[in-house]
């Protein structure tokens, strides 16, 4: 049960001479990866039984598999984020007024608001059709990206707390610190181009790790309940930095009664990575570096290791002797570091020309929603991040264009992550077959064993 | 910082070896607060005279206004403190614990010397003050309340922000349609019922994980209001979004009982209600049947099972109820205080509720007590900006925070909520 993929292959060994146009089936790839523990599990219980055909366990595990899912997941919120749009459209209302006298004028209506609603979402965060060169109408896909940017370092922050079994709900706060010190080393120092930048960077990173650390070293020492703490820290995060933010000689721009920052200098911004006609800047390469780091942490160090072990049962962490309580203190450091990134990335790439106490842009709470939805695995956030990113940069084109509020891409984020948390739900809308009743996989009993205090 | 003494009684004695667990944590919180205390005094001295004044112009009963000096009376407290703290390293150090009064008497000594320090030259209005900070905390209270009990039947609520979000919007647009506040009260708890019920469901029948339930319907329920609002009630203001105001009812003969009447007792039918329901909660939780079923399915699941308790019917109903609650809590922001809807009008009031559950250990009393400093100290900064303090307002807004930060690490130490909150129950 070691090798996931062991099972598929051992399919293919009895498979039929007409199983390779089986293989050309779209979708079927990521469908059989997902599920081979639910075959497996199926074999191991019914050795005997004649398997049934190719094409049945080919639909099966299409109709069963984690991706159609998810994809039906973003159908079903799309769907309900167009009846709201369709409801509250002024034309639709007007033509549903003699909707029985001339029902078609309001199917139109429907049509029009729903459908400029969303090719207004596409265009504004992956290709613009509407304009004449390819330069131009890839430009909303660098948004996309940009956006993304500080939402997947975030949501890498808060996954990793979690994979350690800690609820990091302090990512404003992080992300204010953060900004703060690489805003203030950003304006305030003159340094050669690259090395300010890096040591601004470093600044903003070392900000945040110590703001999340608070939490990890009190939980740690005194037991204070980190969803506490964390939130607390955003409050008191956020009033020091407006307090700053309003103090000459901190970090008020000179000759200004504004709570605001002077710009940042030329050699601390991140370069712009496609020329200036984009906003896509280095963050995002840095975030790549993030993703891979996180991924590496996690899966292959030593210390990925008994983060992980700590989440999974802290007492039997304990029993096996790794310090329970250091780890949090590192987890913490690790999570404040990469909402870090987040702040760092706001106010050196994207917000370049001063920033006031609102820089975090609610990314801190986005990043909890883009840690679910990526189901707290590296990659997995890296892809939710980037969506979201798409959602964030065609919903602000969608509001402008069509005057939809841009709210309603909260709906269908939220909604998004509501139904692929729960496939049994998408499964009797769409009347997908149930594979645990194929395969007849035991539910775990989760709560067999209380907590030994 | 604590440490196990293993105390072994007098050989003569036949008892057991019992263990005695000391915390140096609440002397060094009191040292430290002393210490800030004797800082003011020494570095930031103010002169003037502070005054108290401790009843409204309409009281039957008037009491005249104390006015002390300030530098003498911040001195006077200081030894207080510096007593307080003598005694309870004096307790520790003969292995006992230190009382919960002691705590109680130092906090409203140490915030007595702060205002008079701070207030020095001015009056501090305390009624006003008192009232304001009883008002601030209505929805915390609601709010914690529909915590305690959610999680104490076993299904973890981070969803009380959204539930007070539904709760203030449904509220005014029920209210302003129909004219009527008690019918906005009504509506603002099937509202609140309706956040829980997804909750419940997604929880209890799809397994999911119940933080992941409670964090993406605050963002569901705040993206659902703000797109109604934008796209409905602004153009509509004046028929959905104009909520009438609950009238305050002042109870005839307690509310001329000096300070206490016009603090508890010339509110609206909003705080009153939110008495009979923490009075209710309390009860019900710990002298009824139901509060014993509901805390033996979050405590052990399979034991109330075994039993006989239908284990997904308590849990669904009970977090329906707290969602409920919550609902009710969301009334102040728009009906009970006669204000529009807004967008994020909550502005994390149900974060600061669920800080409060955990600060009050799962317990509807504590809880309230834990929401009644928030709002107060949320009060006290609305105060102090008026009569002009000498710390930056930033900083007295900081106050409650840090304050919990230091409370929750220092007092509270290690807390543990329900055993099976946050599993769902799946019956083999």
């Amino acid at each position: 049960m070691s090798d996931p993929r062991e099972p598929a292959s051992g399919g293919a060994d009895s498979r039929e001479p007409d199983a390779d146009v089986a293989i050309e089936e779209p979708g079927s790839v990521a469908a059989t990866s997902t599920t081979t523990t639910t075959t497996a599990a199926a074999r191991a219980a019914a050795p005997e039984v004649e398997p049934p055909s190719r094409w049945h366990t080919m639909l099966h595990q299409i109709a069963t598999g984690n991706a159609i899912i998810s994809v039906l997941a973003v159908i079903l919120a799309l769907i309900v984020g167009a009846i709201m749009i369709a409801f509250t459209d002024e034309n639709v209302q007007k033509a549903s007024v003699y909707f029985f006298a001339r029902p078609g004028d309001t199917v139109v209506a429907v049509w029009q608001s729903v459908s400029g609603a969303y090719t207004a979402l596409f265009q504004g965060s992956v290709y613009n059709f509407n304009r004449d060169t390819f330069a131009a109408g890839i430009r909303p896909l660098t948004e996309t990206l940009t956006f993304a940017t500080p939402l997947i370092a975030g949501g890498l922050g808060v996954g990793l707390a979690f994979r350690v079994g800690m609820f990091n709900i302090g990512g404003r706060g992080q992300m204010l610190i953060a900004a703060s010190v690489a805003g203030w080393i950003g304006f305030g120092f003159d340094l050669p181009w690259g090395l300010h930048m890096l040591v601004a960077l470093i600044g903003g990173l070392l900000g945040g790790a110590l703001w999340a650390g608070i939490a990890g070293l009190l939980k740690a020492r005194t037991g204070a309940h980190e969803v506490i703490v964390t939130i607390m820290l955003n409050y008191v995060a956020f009033y020091l930095v407006s307090w700053m933010l309003r103090t000459p000689g901190l970090l008020q721009a000179p000759g200004s009664s504004n709570p605001k920052t002077p710009a940042m200098k030329e050699t601390a911004i991140f370069p712009a990575l496609l020329g200036p006609q984009y906003n896509l800047h280095f963050g995002f390469i840095l975030v790549v570096g993030a993703t891979v780091l996180v991924w590496w942490i996690l899966s292959r160090s030593s210390l990925g290791f008994k983060f992980r072990a700590v989440g999974e049962n802290p007492n039997a962490a304990r029993v096996a002797g790794i310090n329970v309580k250091s780890m949090y203190v590192y987890a913490m450091l690790i999570a404040g570091a990469l909402l870090g990134l987040a702040g760092v990335s706001q106010v050196l790439g994207t917000v370049t020309t001063g920033f006031t106490a609102g820089i975090d842009a609610g990314i801190g709470f986005d990043a909890i929603t883009v840690a679910l939805l990526g189901r707290s695995t590296p990659w997995g956030i890296f892809v939710a991040g980037i969506l979201f990113g798409a959602f964030k940069a065609g919903g602000f084109s969608m509001q402008a264009a069509e005057g939809v509020p841009v709210e309603i891409v909260l709906v269908v984020q939220s909604l998004i992550v509501l139904f692929i948390a729960a496939p049994p739900l998408v499964r009797t809308i769409f009347r997908l077959p149930d594979p645990s009743r194929a395969a007849k996989r035991p539910r775990p009993i989760v709560t067999k064993e209380v907590k030994a205090k | 910082m604590s440490t196990t003494v293993q105390q072994t009684p007098a050989s003569d004695v036949p008892a057991l070896a019992t263990t005695v667990v000391t915390s140096w944590k609440a002397p060094i919180a009191f040292a430290a607060f002393t210490l800030i205390a004797l800082l003011l005094a020494v570095f930031a001295p103010r002169e003037g005279e502070t005054g108290f004044r401790l009843s409204e112009a309409k009281d039957v009963i008037q009491i005249t206004t104390i006015t002390t000096p300030a530098m003498p009376t911040l001195w006077v407290v200081i030894v207080l403190l510096a007593l307080a703290t003598a005694y309870s390293v004096f307790i520790v150090a003969s292995k006992r614990r230190v009382p919960l009064w002691l705590i109680v008497v130092f906090a409203v000594l140490f915030m007595v010397g702060f205002l008079t320090w701070a207030a020095a030259g001015a009056t501090i209005p305390v009624v006003g003050l008192l009232f304001g900070s009883l008002s601030l905390a209505v929805p915390l209270i609601f709010g914690s309340l529909s915590g305690v009990l959610s999680e104490r039947v076993g299904v973890i609520n981070i969803a009380i922000e959204g539930q007070l979000l539904a709760g203030a919007f449904t509220a005014a647009v029920v209210a302003s349609i129909t004219g009527q506040p008690i019918a906005g009260l009504f509506a603002a708890m099937v509202a609140g019922m309706l956040v829980s019920f997804v909750l419940a469901a997604f929880s209890i029948k799809y397994f999911v994980d119940q933080v992941i339930v409670g964090v993406v319907l605050n963002v569901l329920v705040l993206g659902l209001t703000s797109f109604f609002y934008s796209q409905v009630l602004v153009p509509n203001a004046a028929q959905l979004n104009t909520p009438p105001r609950f009238d305050r009812l002042p109870i005839p003969v307690l509310s001329e009982i000096p300070i206490i009447g016009p603090v508890l007792f010339r509110q609206t039918l909003v705080v009153y209600l939110m008495y009979v329901a923490v009075a209710l909660v309390y009860i019900g939780l710990f002298h009824t049947k139901w509060g014993l079923r509901l805390r033996a399915v979050g405590e052990h699941p399979q034991a109330a099972d075994t039993v006989g308790i239908k284990v997904n019917r308590t849990r669904f109903w009970n977090v329906a109820l707290a969602g409920a609650i919550a609902g009710l809590g969301g009334t102040f922001f728009t009906i009970g205080s006669g204000i529009a809807f807004n967008k994020e009008m909550t502005a994390g009031a149900g974060f600061i509720a669920l800080a409060a559950v955990i600060f009050g250990q799962w317990d509807p009393i504590k809880a309230t007590f834990a929401a009644l400093l928030f709002g107060f100290a949320s009060n006290l900064q609305n105060t102090l900006a008026v009569i002009g303090s000498p710390v930056p307002s930033e900083f007295m807004l900081m106050l409650p925070y840090v304050v919990t930060i230091f409370a929750v690490a220092g007092l509270v130490g290690k807390v543990r909520g329900p055993a099976a909150a946050g599993k769902p129950y799946i019956k083999s």
